[in-house]
């Protein structure tokens, strides 16, 4: 236990307390911190205009992309759970994306929807359909990144068809007895005995979101790239097109890695720490109303 | 058991074909979709495999198949960039700290999961809590610490060591995780070792390991994993040493150092993801017991 306590204490404990410091102070790193009180979260929350695109693209990309994640799981997970044949080839199939590294899967995406000669718009072309530019588009980005979260469903749906094939066959034959058609089945005995695991994919996914950060960051820079040719654009990339994929981890690494304001970006952190723990919170105890407890 | 008893008469009568009829309907609307679901998920693979075989004139046009096939792209990929370095800073990185997290994970779990000691309960509501935590909380003293730790004059800064180091002081998913498996581990089994004079550590290490492989090779594959394909730390440490980057931060890298193009790039993407399919095909049923292991018992 001990090593560990000692690892903990430095690597957690001390780390969360100086942070809590840090943010009080105006600090870059060469000189020594400077006590400013709540300056830093004074400039946060009324000055920054950059605060609110990035804290209104988080709750955009939470509030699309977790709901879809789950439908999708779900629904993948029950096509597999009544399919007589190929499970195994489907489970992979959907699976393997999942596998894909997410700075390999996003430049395959970048690439695949880059608006010109990119393999989706060049079908939707030829469907007649003039495609959207993408990942070039402020209104298109985060679509786009949902596009790829989707994509990424496996580990999920791995989870969900697990808990479908896990819902005792006794339940659906008696509920048919009781003359429930199946869509009355699956709201009153699929849902109900798979909700603990609903839960857990969308606390899951909420706390993803709040970190979501390598996405955004390969899909702008990529993205900038390509349109501006230059050849070093880490600079200006963050949240490209036009702020549009600005999350708050994005920011956040801007404040604290690319200008060093050492100061400001714990300030970030502590008010990223007090949302997730509040958000985690409401959702947990919130679902004592509706998550079904009693199978397990 | 019972139930067997019940339905097994039903499925035996064969049902009116009517039935018959629309339950071969449902399968076939069912397995319709599935394959649409399944070409989209491919499609993308198709198309990332297509472009890595296709010359750079053509892949700034809108062909969609190779012609001529261009193999050479993916030896040419390893003299535009540093494929091989990378890859031996990824791998030391990976093994390094999944080594760490089981080695240092699995005792703590065990201590948490079945020895009493005082403050258990609240040492595992704080590793609850460092598992919902964003890692962006504390990541800038994290940074400012190994910015002023220079032991020997040593510079961390710039180096994979504040990325693998806190790995050996315990993970909180592994532990939880592990944690979990060891409670559903009948108590008896230790006490048997203990009438034969068996210490805790000895128990741990000849009963506990071995009846938790599973669980610890689930623990090792997402430790792998997570650090190969991990960026965020390796970006904030190593961004601006590119000797010491991973794949993940070359990769993402990979245009901008040279202008590279886009067939290229699509190689490049395709030999990243290849040893992580590679070792999914190897492991197919760890990966997918583990998978189900987070989901179940979380």
């Amino acid at each position: 236990m001990s090593p560990w306590l000692v690892g903990f204490s430095v690597f957690f404990g001390y780390p969360l307390v100086f942070s809590a410091y840090l943010s009080l102070t105006h600090y870059d790193l060469l000189s020594s911190p400077r006590w400013v009180g709540f300056a830093n979260y004074r400039y946060l929350f009324t000055i920054d205009p950059q605060t609110w695109t990035a804290v209104r693209n988080t709750l955009w990309l939470i509030g699309v992309l977790v709901p879809l994640q789950v439908l999708s799981a779900f629904g993948l997970a029950l096509m597999l759970a009544r399919a007589r044949q190929g499970v195994g080839i489907f489970r992979t199939i959907f699976y393997l994306p999942a596998l894909a590294p997410p700075v390999a899967a996003t430049l395959g995406f970048v690439f695949i929807l880059n608006p010109a000669t990119g393999p989706v718009n060049t079908i939707l072309s030829h469907l007649g359909i003039s495609g959207p530019l993408w990942f070039q588009d402020p209104s298109w980005s985060k679509p786009s990144l949902v596009l790829l979260g989707i994509w990424g469903v496996g580990n999920t749906m791995i989870i969900f068809l697990a808990a479908v094939l896990d819902v005792p066959r006794t339940l659906y034959e008696s509920a048919q007895l009781d003359g429930a058609g199946p869509l009355q089945r699956l709201r009153y005995v699929t849902l109900p005995s798979i909700s603990p695991v609903i839960l857990f994919a969308v606390v899951l996914g909420v706390i993803q979101g709040l970190q979501y950060f390598t996405q955004a960051y390969v899909a702008a820079g990529v993205a900038a790239g390509q349109a501006s040719q230059a050849a070093d654009v880490t600079a200006v990339s963050l949240g490209y097109p036009l702020d549009s994929t600005l999350f708050y981890p994005v920011l956040l690494y801007q404040h604290g890695f690319v200008d060093f304001q050492m100061g400001y970006a714990s300030a970030m952190a502590m008010f990223l720490l007090v949302v997730s723990f509040a958000v985690t919170l409401v959702i947990v105890v919130n679902s004592r109303r509706w998550v079904h407890s009693g199978a397990r | 058991m019972s139930a067997v008893g019940i339905t097994a008469p039903l499925a035996r009568r064969r049902p009116p074909a009517r039935v018959r009829r629309k339950r071969m309907l449902i399968a076939v609307a069912n397995h319709s979709v599935l394959i649409a679901a399944g070409i989209a998920f491919l499609a993308p693979f198709v198309f990332i495999a297509l472009t890595a075989l296709m010359t750079n004139e053509q892949a700034l046009s809108s062909r969609i198949w190779p012609h001529p096939f261009a193999w050479h792209n993916f030896v040419d990929v390893f003299t535009k960039a540093p494929l091989w370095r990378w890859t031996l800073n990824t791998l030391l990185y990976s093994v390094l700290a999944t080594l760490g997290v089981v080695l240092s994970s699995v005792p703590v779990a065990y201590a948490l999961a079945r020895l009493r000691w005082r403050g258990r309960d609240a040492a595992f509501i704080v590793v609850l809590v460092a598992l919902m935590l964003p890692p962006q909380v504390t990541v800038v003293p994290l940074y400012v610490m190994w910015a002023k730790f220079h032991p020997f004059g040593f510079n961390f800064i710039g180096t994979l060591w504040p990325v693998i180091i806190p790995n050996w002081f315990g993970d909180a998913f592994s532990i939880f995780l592990l944690r979990q498996f060891f409670l559903t581990i009948p108590e008896e089994y230790m006490d048997a070792a203990r009438v034969d004079g068996c210490g805790e550590i000895r128990i741990l290490t000849t009963v506990v390991v071995r009846l938790a492989k599973p669980a610890i090779a689930a623990v090792a594959l997402f430790s792998f994993l997570y650090t190969f394909n991990d960026f965020f730390l390796p970006l904030l440490y190593t961004g601006e040493s590119s000797s010491h980057w991973v794949l993940s931060i070359g990769l993402s890298e990979f245009r901008s150092l040279h202008q590279v193009q886009w067939n290229l790039t699509m190689a490049a993407t395709l030999l990243v993801m290849a040893p992580v399919i590679v070792l999914f095909f190897l492991a197919q049923r760890a990966f997918v017991e583990g998978v189900t292991l987070t989901g179940v018992k979380g």
